[in-house]
C-alpha cells in the first residue's frame, strides 16, 4: 500500500463554539484522486482549510506525509488552490507575479529567486494554458482564467499533493475543459490530488473515489456516485434548505 | 527659470528641505503599496494619528519627538496588525479607539508640555518642512534606507502575503512575522514623513503615488517602480511650488499629488480608449459572461 499522504482521525473544527466538522476519519494515498462532495455548508471547505493548518482543531488529528499538520513544514510539497472570486488583489499584479508565489516555499527568504523559478513558472503557465499571457494584469482576465493563474501558483512549486477547493466555481467552459486536461496530465504523473467539488463534472473520467460530507461528517466514502452526480446516491434527500436557490432543475440542467 | 531655482537651492535649508522631500517621496509609497494592495489604504492614516502621540511624549520628556514617535507609532502599528488579524467586527471600532485616542492623546500631551504652542502642535499635524535639520535628515535618511531595504529586498513575499494571506499561510511563508515587519516599517514610514507632510497628511503620500502609479501600470513592480518615481517628482514639485507660492509644503505636496493623480487617470482613460479598439479585435469577450447563471 503506497504511504499516506494525507490522514485525518476523528478530526473536530468547532467555529463559535459548535462543530462544523466532526469525527473526519480518512486517508488519501500517494497518487490517489479524491473527490470532496456535499452540499453547500456541508464542510467541505473547513476540511480543507484544515488541512492547510489554517483552522485549529478542536479535537482529533491531521497529518500530511505523515508530520501532524502543526508540525509541518515541507509546504513546498503542497500545492492549494483555495476559492477565490478573483485572484486580484488592490493593485495591479500581472498573471507570471502572482504565479511566482507558488516558489517562495522553495527557497529561505534571503535567496532571491532564480533561473530555475522562471523555469518552473513558465511551465506551470503552460501547463494552465496561460503561457501567452504571462505579462497581461490578472484582473484583465475572466474568472476562469482567473481560477487557472491561481491553479499555475500552486502548480508553480511542482507539489506532490494538489487540494483544490472549488476550482470549478464560475469557470467558463473553454477553462473548465482547459483544467480537467490539467488534471488528467497531472494525475498521469503521480500527483495525489484532493478535489472539493459540488458536482464531479469534467473531473469524472479520472475521479476514482469520492467522499461526501453533510452536515460536517462524512456520509459515504468509495466509488464515485454515478454519471447523474451524487445526487442520484440513496443518501440524498434532495433537500436544500440551505440553498434554496439550488433548485434540482438548476442541477438537471447541468 | 534657472535662476530662481538656482536661488531657492543656494538656501541650505531648502536643500535640506528637498533631500528630505525626496527620500519621503520614495519610502511612502514603497509602503503604500503593500497598504493599498491589501485594502488597507488608511492605515497610514491610523498610525499617523497614534504617532502624534509619540511626538507629544518626546516634548514632554524632553527626548527627540522623532524617536518616541518612532516607537510609540510601531507599538500601535503592531496593535492595529493584531487586531486586523483576529479580523473581527469589533475590530473596526477598536481601529477607531486607537486613531482617536492617538490624535486627542498627542494634543493633551502637547498642551501640558513647556514647549507645547499652537505653533509646535501645527508643526507635527500638518509638518514643517523648512525647519529640517542636519541632524533630522541624517536619521530621515538612515530610516529610508531601513525601509526601502524590506520593501525591495522582501518583495516577492510581502506581494504574496498582501495578495492572499491565507495562501501564503498554507504555503507555509511566515505570515504573522512579515505583517508584523511591514507594519511597524509602516510606523517608521510615517514617522519619517512627519517633519514633511505632518501626520494628518502622511497618508496621503503612502496612498495617493500608488494609486496614481496603477493606472498606467500593468504589474506590481511596474506599479511599485511608477509609485515611487511619482512619489518623488510630487514631493520635490511640491516643495519648489510652495517656496514659490509661499504656500504650506506638505498641503502643497499633497495638492500637487492629488492633480498627479488626477493627470495619470484622465491619460489611462484615453489610453485605455486607444487599446480598447484594439482590444475588440484581438482578445473577445472572456467566455464566462456568455455563460448564463
Amino acid at each position: 500500500m503506497t504511504p499516506a499522504v494525507v490522514a485525518t482521525d476523528g478530526a473536530r473544527v468547532n467555529v463559535a463554539g459548535r462543530a462544523v466538522l466532526d469525527e473526519v476519519t480518512m486517508t488519501v494515498r500517494a497518487a490517489e484522486v479524491v473527490a470532496l462532495l456535499g452540499p453547500n455548508g456541508s464542510g467541505k471547505s473547513t476540511l480543507v482549510r484544515a488541512l492547510m493548518g489554517l483552522l485549529p482543531l478542536a479535537s482529533g488529528t491531521v497529518s500530511l506525509f505523515g508530520t501532524p499538520v502543526d508540525r509541518f513544514r515541507q509546504w513546498s510539497r503542497v500545492g492549494y488552490v483555495p476559492q477565490r472570486v478573483t485572484a486580484a488583489g488592490g493593485v495591479p499584479a500581472t498573471v507570471r507575479e502572482v504565479v511566482i508565489s507558488g516558489r517562495l516555499s522553495l527557497s529561505p527568504w534571503w535567496r532571491p529567486l532564480g533561473r530555475v523559478d522562471r523555469i518552473a513558472v513558465d511551465a506551470a503557465l503552460e501547463t494552465v494554458g496561460l503561457g501567452e499571457r504571462a505579462g497581461e494584469s490578472v484582473a484583465r482576465l475572466s474568472g476562469g482564467q482567473q481560477q487557472r493563474v491561481l491553479m499555475a501558483r500552486a502548480l508553480a512549486g511542482e507539489p506532490e499533493l494538489l487540494v483544490l477547493d472549488e476550482p470549478m466555481a464560475g469557470v467558463d467552459l473553454p477553462s473548465q475543459d482547459a483544467f480537467a486536461q490539467t488534471l488528467v496530465g497531472l494525475v498521469g504523473a503521480g500527483t495525489t490530488v484532493l478535489l472539493v467539488a459540488h458536482e464531479l463534472g469534467p473531473f469524472e473520467p479520472f475521479v476514482r473515489r469520492a467522499v461526501v460530507l453533510r452536515a460536517g461528517r462524512i456520509v459515504y466514502d468509495g466509488v464515485p456516485p454515478p454519471a447523474s452526480g451524487h445526487h442520484a446516491h440513496p443518501d440524498h434527500d434532495h433537500v436544500h434548505p440551505h440553498a434554496p436557490y439550488e433548485s434540482e432543475a438548476g442541477w438537471l440542467t447541468r | 527659470m534657472a535662476d530662481p531655482m538656482m536661488e531657492l537651492l543656494s538656501y541650505p535649508f531648502m536643500q535640506r528641505a528637498l533631500v528630505a522631500a525626496v527620500l519621503v517621496g520614495l519610502t511612502a509609497p514603497s509602503v503604500g503599496i503593500y497598504l493599498v494592495q491589501r485594502r488597507m489604504a488608511l492605515m497610514g492614516d491610523g498610525i499617523g494619528h497614534v504617532a502624534l502621540t509619540g511626538v507629544a511624549v518626546g516634548l514632554l520628556t524632553g527626548t527627540s519627538p522623532v524617536y518616541t514617535a518612532v516607537v510609540v507609532a510601531a507599538l500601535g502599528a503592531v496593535a492595529i496588525e493584531l487586531i486586523r488579524e483576529r479580523g473581527r467586527t469589533s475590530g473596526d471600532v477598536a481601529l477607531a479607539l486607537l486613531f482617536y485616542g492617538g490624535i486627542a492623546g498627542g494634543v493633551l500631551l502637547v498642551g501640558l508640555s513647556d514647549s507645547g504652542s499652537t505653533g509646535s502642535l501645527t508643526a507635527y499635524l500638518f509638518g514643517q518642512l523648512t525647519s529640517v535639520s542636519g541632524s533630522d535628515l541624517a536619521v530621515i535618511a538612515v530610516l529610508a534606507v531601513v525601509v526601502l531595504l524590506v520593501t525591495v529586498g522582501l518583495q516577492p513575499r510581502l506581494f504574496a502575503v498582501c495578495q492572499d494571506e491565507e495562501y501564503a499561510r498554507a504555503a507555509g511563508l511566515r505570515v504573522r512575522a512579515l505583517n508584523i515587519l511591514l507594519a511597524v516599517v509602516a510606523a517608521v514610514t510615517v514617522t519619517v514623513a512627519l517633519r514633511v507632510v505632518g501626520v494628518l497628511l502622511v497618508s496621503a503620500l503612502m496612498v495617493v503615488p500608488v494609486a496614481a502609479a496603477q493606472q498606467l501600470a500593468r504589474g506590481f513592480r511596474a506599479t511599485f517602480a511608477l509609485a515611487l518615481t511619482l512619489g518623488v517628482v510630487f514631493c520635490s514639485s511640491g516643495v519648489v511650488v510652495s517656496y514659490y507660492a509661499d504656500t504650506a509644503s506638505g498641503a502643497t505636496i499633497v495638492v500637487v499629488a492629488i492633480g498627479g493623480f488626477l493627470l495619470a487617470t484622465l491619460l489611462a482613460t484615453l489610453l485605455g480608449r486607444v487599446r480598447g479598439h484594439r482590444g475588440l479585435v484581438d482578445s473577445p469577450q472572456p467566455d464566462d459572461l456568455a455563460l448564463d447563471r
